[in-house]
């Protein structure tokens, strides 16, 4: 029962955290370069501009989701489990989202390096 | 990419590291939290560690979404994984786990995966990305300086 919990609220975190970062990563792209937008205009238009889109809002609401699922795991398994298995999966699933919704160009390079790490976080629970 | 864009990815990577092992360490101590007293989780806030594990999280969403203002998801994430190497090493020199072999040929892979990634341009090239603010040409589909 308590690793069915630990399973669920795992898939919890990889499916909040996607959605999150899915909608944060299109939010700061419409935003553009903070860098360059805080230069021109300041820290107040930059924090102006981000709270406006509701895709940020709902990223954060998202990533909220996934912390307090993350939480839930940590208090019933090991973070040694917890924490690379979410990561883990979040690389994979993340690849497969920024590819379908951002339209990012997720080439060779990208897949190999999102499934090394993912394959290197795995291992690191072992 | 620029140094400075460098030391975001950085603190990416560390405020992550950090904020996490804190969070780890202080819901240890908060124990185990039922479905039945989940307000158990929100009570963990007035841990000590938990509490600056929140502040180090805040650190971290900074840094990130800075980021992904001016480099693809799929390149940020992947980049900033050396944190999962910190972790390993964290756990190993403060909380004296025993990092065995299966795990350095994790943490081999991990820093493999940052290398490959980082080679390539940080920014996929949209023709017109609707309401943006400032395109950034440097970044635009350029390659990293070795």
């Amino acid at each position: 029962m308590k690793q069915l919990y630990t399973w669920g609220a795992i898939m919890a975190v990889v499916l909040a955290s996607t959605t999150g970062d899915v909608l944060l990563a299109r939010a700061m792209k419409q935003v553009g370069d903070v860098g360059e937008l805080r230069r021109r205009a300041g820290v107040l238009a930059v924090a102006g501009s981000m709270l406006r889109r509701p895709g940020f809002l709902l990223g954060i609401l998202a990533m909220a989701g996934a912390f307090y699922s993350l939480l839930f795991a940590l208090s019933w398994a090991d973070v040694s489990l917890v924490g690379p298995a979410s990561a883990s999966l979040t690389f994979v699933a993340n690849a497969v989202a920024a590819k379908i919704f951002l339209h990012e160009r997720v080439d060779r390079r990208r897949w190999t390096a999102a499934l090394f790490v993912a394959a290197g976080v795995a291992l690191l629970a072992v | 990419m620029t140094f400075r864009k460098y030391l975001v990815l950085a603190g990416v990577t560390f405020f992550a590291a950090v904020g996490d092992s804190l969070l780890s360490h202080g819901m240890k101590q908060v124990g185990n939290v039922s479905l039945a007293h989940w307000q158990t989780v929100i009570l963990a806030i007035s841990n000590p560690s938990v509490a600056l594990g929140i502040l180090f999280l805040l650190g971290f969403f900074v840094c990130y979404t800075s980021a992904l203002s001016w480099a693809d998801l799929t390149y940020v994430l992947p980049a900033t994984s050396l944190g999962y190497v910190l972790l390993a090493l964290f756990a190993k020199f403060f909380l004296h786990e025993h990092i065995s072999a299966a795990r350095w040929i994790g943490i081999l892979l991990i820093s493999a995966g940052v290398g490959f990634v980082t080679q390539g341009p940080a920014l996929t090239h949209h023709h017109k990305v609707e309401g943006a603010a400032g395109q950034i040409p440097e970044s635009v589909g350029a390659r990293s300086e070795p």
